[in-house]
């Protein structure tokens, strides 16, 4: 396979990396130019663009899987191959002052970054790099493969070169591939999904435009690219939420989604030019890694990076506090939401900090400890995400919350070190949330609605594809064996190393509060999911209204405006009795395919040691994707062994929740009718009414967001204590293990800071109310009165003067001396004219005159003054 | 013979017949004094031709009698179309170029 | 034979005579009122300059002014004078009525000139000496170094043949130009 992919230099030890992966910055390209092409001739084309887009990114998902095929061979020859190479690249002497202690064997005091070639190592920055492998440190039959590095300098500037160029390894490969073929099937799903829309090849040109900005940020060699690959994906994002912005709660949601990623990138800005400064005034990820990973950055300042860009993962990826922009971005037609809030876009942030996991990992002290912020910030996602969904009543809705709680299982995974666990995890949510949403796409389609209570039900007599696709993405997404979410959770809360009381998993640290928030979720995750196949799928259908209007086009739900995507229903060949139908073959197919995924790609990456499969078989996935240490810009991290007894008690826990829920709404429901139980328990019990009430108004985050702390102090007071208690606990942990402080202190001085927070916000709150009620009348009249006379006053005379001043200059200045300076002007120099005119006689004999006159008196002055 | 003697005499017949371009008011007598002032420059050529010992001054005295043969003849021409339009070559009506 | 000194003498004393002629028949140019005579008069000075030529021992200089200017040149200008029918007799209209600029003119510049003559020229003298071919008259007394005829076809032929060429150019141009001008519509 080696030799088929990749190209071997005759007599040489390295080989010299596949074409591909030198290249892969074809792969943003085309569909890039895509876009171009179906912005300026879509309309003419015979499917409005669409057809294009399809093709373009079809070629660009095959050269994705050809990229892969050439790195794993590239993989499998470093397998089997030694190599002397102890660097990837060596920086020479760019770090100013830095005292290596590094010895590669030439002077000090070379230039910055010229060719010193010693034994053949490629030296950085070079046109293109071609992958070597370093020792492994092992057995000396096989080395580690070196990242595909090539990039070229677009602009220098003041001893800094800019460069641009693609970073290719395993994680890259895997997101090209996802990215491209979860693009792909979009595109055709759109096809059916937006037919007849008002905008189809616009809305085709921006899914272009975002898979090209998505591409182009995952081959990012360096930080500033990475930056303008962030910002790309956030406008298309913007673009496509709000691609029915003539109805007004689009346009908001689109506004909100940016905004909200705009508070975030501030922190991305700032983490990287803090990078940027750290490493030595450079932009290269590979370097930055490797400084961070090499110790040479102290980790104070590793810290605050990460912490900043923290909040751009926050913000961008869901995480909780910035997370709100997500639901709301359920505005977007479906398919966009599969696209971007599911499977890729979101992701970005989780991408970022899996890239330049060396400055997460030293800077969060993720070995060896038991909290730190990125951890505790993902489990509280997974948690929070969880528990909203289980309220909501909008299809879409339940799954952006899913997702906001895998993104969570995400951060949390990288928390805790386990680095494969939350890239496979990434890849298998993609392929099961992406079916999800487009199952649930399709659904809504037939019965123009999302909304799960008044519109759904019983779906499964009436679309069958639907119904199977769908319940296989949420088992998978319960994490139920042997689909794929099972694989991937299970490493995740294997990696958290706080199994320890159970026969021990290893891992980085021991994260107990991670397992248990982790469990917790899924759990819940199995419920809320069993509930939405309840709601949609069984029972009565309970949509039949939104059936019977032929103009319903103009029905608008205010959570989501994309109900009618298409001009011909197909409901003409209804009778009276209206019953939805399947979706056609363009959106069944890519369900199918996304469902044989999600049962499928679990199987890549089987834990070490699964007595079930062959050793060959194991651990696939970690092997071609997870970076080696010896390639120094990986960190060295150690890897959790699965257990079995971990996976059974988690699919029990799984089990349970699941049955729960089953027993709510298949049995209790079902027999009642409807779709909740009356006098249920949140009405029952003022504690789970309460809480019921808190997250429907989603922990009241939008309320302080939007209008600040004048609210009611029934809801202020609760709301400042619950948050003043998160930031104060969070803070105190954060500081406490990000300088290595001894565990009570950082819980001590959380409680402190929760209380100080607590009692200023109630303090204040209490203040201004007190301010307003026994001062408000005379300040009222006192304002009054100054508006008046004072201010009023003050303007009035403003303007009275000037009108008197400019009355002066007219009539004095402009009329008088300005005027009369330029008609003076003019008749001066009609004056003159009149009499110079006097000289042209018309008589030649005079000019003749002058002329022989005028000679004479030039001669004459020739001769007496010269 | 003295080489003044020539240049002063060219310079007269050059003078009066400046004179006579500026004051004369018919046509034809102006050219009169146009051709005054050509031979004038041809006698200050051949003298200084025959001063320096060369062939050259007088060389040039015969261009520039051809050239003032050529000039006579359009400016006669000239004179004559004024002629026919105004049936006077008096120079005093010719003033159309007045300002 | 003939002494140097005589023959300067004579030189020298037919330049003045000619010139006063010349001066005088010049001046007539340029005052009389009867366009007749002033042709006449012009016929005097051309013919003086041909005579100052010859005594510059500029003979071919001399004959073809003689061939041009007299032959050609003033037969033209009388033509001109009957085809735009001045008066036979003394015309009125001669003269411009106010003459000082003129006359200043014309003064001033001959005071610049010849002051300028005198500044520079007072102490030039040359001889003008001509070649015998060999007859008794000449030999050892005056040489005779050139033609000057030779001299001077040499001179357009090889020196100045562009300005030859140009000067054929222009009289073919002035012939047409006349021509096209003067031409009855």
């Amino acid at each position: 396979m080696a030799s088929i992919f990749a190209v071997e230099s005759g007599g040489n030890v390295y080989q010299s990396s596949g074409w591909l992966l030198e290249n892969v910055w074809l792969i943003p390209l085309i569909p890039a130019i895509s876009f171009a092409l179906i912005l300026f001739f879509g309309k003419k084309m015979p499917k409005g663009g669409s057809e294009l887009g399809i093709a373009m990114i079809g070629v660009s998902f095959l050269l994705a899987v050809l990229t892969a095929g050439q790195w794993i061979g590239q993989v499998n020859y470093a397998d089997n191959h030694g190599t002397e190479q102890a660097h990837c690249f060596d920086f020479g002497d760019k770090h100013h002052g830095d005292d290596h202690g590094e010895d590669d064997g030439h002077a000090e005091g070379d230039d910055h970054g010229d060719d010193h070639s010693a034994a053949g190592l490629l030296l950085y920055p070079g046109e293109t790099a071609s992958a070597f492998f370093v020792e492994d440190g092992g057995d000396g039959n096989s080395s580690s493969p070196c990242p595909v590095i090539s990039n070229t300098t677009w602009w220098s500037n003041g001893g800094q070169n800019f460069k641009v160029g693609t970073f290719v390894d395993g994680l890259t490969v895997t997101l090209l591939v996802v990215v491209t073929l979860v693009s792909l099937l979009v595109n055709i799903y759109s096809t059916d999904y937006v037919a007849g829309d008002r905008r189809y090849t616009h809305y085709f040109a921006f899914l272009s435009l975002f898979t090209a900005s998505m591409l182009f940020f995952v081959v990012s060699e360096n930080i500033l690219q990475m930056i303008v690959g962030w910002e790309l994906v956030g406008v298309c994002s913007f673009a496509l939420i709000g691609h029915w912005w003539e109805e007004q709660p689009n346009s908001d949601a689109a506004l909100k989604a940016f905004l909200t990623n705009r508070v975030g990138d501030m922190g991305l800005l700032i983490g990287m030019i803090i990078l940027f400064f750290a490493a030595g005034e450079t932009f290269s990820v590979f370097e930055i890694n490797a400084l961070a990973n090499s110790g040479e950055i102290s980790q104070n300042l590793l810290l605050i990076a990460s912490l900043c860009l923290l909040a751009a993962v926050m913000s961008k990826s869901g995480q909780f506090i910035l997370h709100t922009w997500l639901p709301d971005a359920m505005a977007g037609p479906t398919p966009v939401s599969a696209l971007i809030h599911a499977a890729t876009m979101v992701v970005a942030g989780i991408y970022m900090i899996a890239r330049l996991y060396g400055v997460f990992f030293n800077g969060l002290s993720i070995g060896g400890s038991s909290i730190n912020a990125l951890a505790l910030l993902g489990a509280v996602t997974c948690l929070a995400g969880a528990m909203l969904a289980f309220v909501q009543n909008d299809i879409k809705k339940v799954l952006a919350y899913s997702t906001i709680s895998q993104l969570g299982y995400m951060a949390l995974a990288l928390g805790v070190g386990a680095w494969t666990a939350a890239v496979f995890h990434l890849m298998t949510h993609a392929f099961f949330k992406a079916c999800l949403f487009l199952g649930a796409g399709s659904v809504a389609h037939s019965v123009h609605s999302f909304d799960m209570k008044e519109s759904m039900g019983g779906m499964r007599k009436y679309m069958p594809h639907t119904y199977r696709t769908f319940l296989i993405g949420s088992l998978a997404l319960m994490g139920l064996p042997p689909l794929a979410g099972f694989w991937s959770k299970d490493e995740i809360l294997a990696g958290t190393g706080g199994w320890g009381l159970f026969g021990g998993t290893g891992g980085n640290g021991a994260y107990t509060f991670a397992l248990i928030m982790g469990t917790l979720a899924a759990m819940m995750t199995a419920a809320y999911m069993t509930r939405v196949l309840y709601l949609t799928f069984f029972g009565e259908f309970r949509g039949a209204h939104h059936l019977h209007h032929d103009d319903h086009h103009e029905e608008e739900h205010a959570d989501h405006g994309d109900i009618h995507g298409h001009a011909d229903h197909g409901h003409d060949d209804h009778g009276h009795e209206a019953v939805p139908h399947e979706s056609g073959p363009r959106i069944v197919v890519p369900l199918y395919i996304l469902a044989f995924l999600a049962l499928t790609t679990g199987f890549l990456n089987f834990p070490g040691g699964f007595q079930l499969v062959p050793k060959g078989w194991q651990l696939r996935f970690e092997h071609y994707v997870e970076p080696r240490s010896a390639t120094e810009y990986f960190p060295k991290i150690a890897h959790a062994t699965p257990s079995w007894t971990l996976a059974i008690v988690v699919t029990a826990l799984v089990l349970c929740g699941a049955a729960a829920s089953y027993l709510y709404y298949f049995k209790r429901v079902d027999a009642q009718g409807g779709t909740e139980l009356v006098n249920g328990l949140t009405e029952r019990n003022a504690l789970a009414g309460w809480g019921h009430h808190a997250l429907v108004n989603k922990y009241f985050l939008d309320h302080i967001y939007d209008s600040g702390p004048a609210q009611p102090a029934s809801v202020a007071t609760p709301a400042a204590g619950l948050w003043a208690t998160a930031a104060g606990l969070g803070l105190g942990f954060t500081l406490g293990n990000g300088l290595d402080i001894s565990m009570p202190w950082p819980i001590i001085w959380g409680g402190v800071a929760a209380v100080t927070i607590f009692l200023l916000v109630q303090s204040a709150l209490l203040t201004g109310i007190g301010i307003a009620s026994f001062v408000k009348k005379p300040m009222a009249y006192f304002i009054n009165w100054f508006n008046k006379s004072v201010l009023d006053g003050v303007i009035d005379n403003t303007g009275k003067g000037a009108v008197a001043v400019a009355d002066v200059v007219y009539h004095k200045i402009d009329q008088g001396v300005v005027d009369g300076a330029v008609n003076l002007a003019g008749a001066a120099s009609s004056g003159a004219g009149g009499e110079l005119r006097r000289m042209q006689t018309g008589k030649v004999q005079q000019y003749a005159a002058l002329l022989f006159g005028g000679a004479a008196i030039l001669a004459g002055i020739l001769m007496f003054v010269i | 013979m003295f080489l003044w003697q020539f240049l002063l005499l060219s310079a007269i017949l050059f003078c009066i017949g400046v004179y006579g371009v500026l004051a004369r008011r018919n046509g034809v007598l102006v050219l009169m004094s146009i051709e005054l002032i050509l031979n004038a420059v041809n006698i200050n050529f051949v003298a200084m031709g025959a001063f320096n010992g060369t062939a050259a001054g007088e060389v040039f005295a015969l261009f520039v009698i051809a050239v003032a043969a050529a000039e006579v003849g359009i400016g006669l021409a000239i004179v004559l179309l004024i002629y026919r339009n105004r049936r006077s070559i008096d120079l005093h009506e010719v003033d159309l170029m007045k300002g | 034979m003939i002494p140097v000194l005589a023959v300067q003498t004579a030189q020298t004393i037919f330049f003045w005579v000619i010139a006063a002629v010349m001066i005088f028949s010049a001046l007539r140019v340029v005052t009389t009122k009867n366009i007749v005579h002033a042709a006449l008069y012009l016929v005097v000075v051309l013919a003086g300059v041909a005579m100052q030529f010859i005594l510059l021992g500029a003979e071919f200089a001399g004959a073809t002014q003689v061939l041009v200017y007299i032959g050609a040149v003033v037969v033209l200008f009388l033509f001109g004078i009957m085809l735009t029918r001045a008066k036979i007799g003394n015309e009125e209209k001669a003269d411009h009525d106010n003459k000082i600029p003129a006359i200043l003119t014309a003064v001033l510049l001959a005071s610049v000139m010849i002051f300028a003559i005198f500044d520079w020229s007072s102490d030039l003298q040359f001889t003008v000496e001509k070649a015998t071919t060999g007859n008794e008259l000449g030999r050892g007394q005056i040489v005779l170094e050139e033609q000057s005829v030779r001299l001077v076809s040499d001179s357009i032929f090889s020196e100045y043949i562009v300005a030859f060429e140009a000067i054929s150019v222009l009289l073919l141009a002035a012939l047409i130009g006349a021509i096209v001008i003067a031409r009855k519509e």
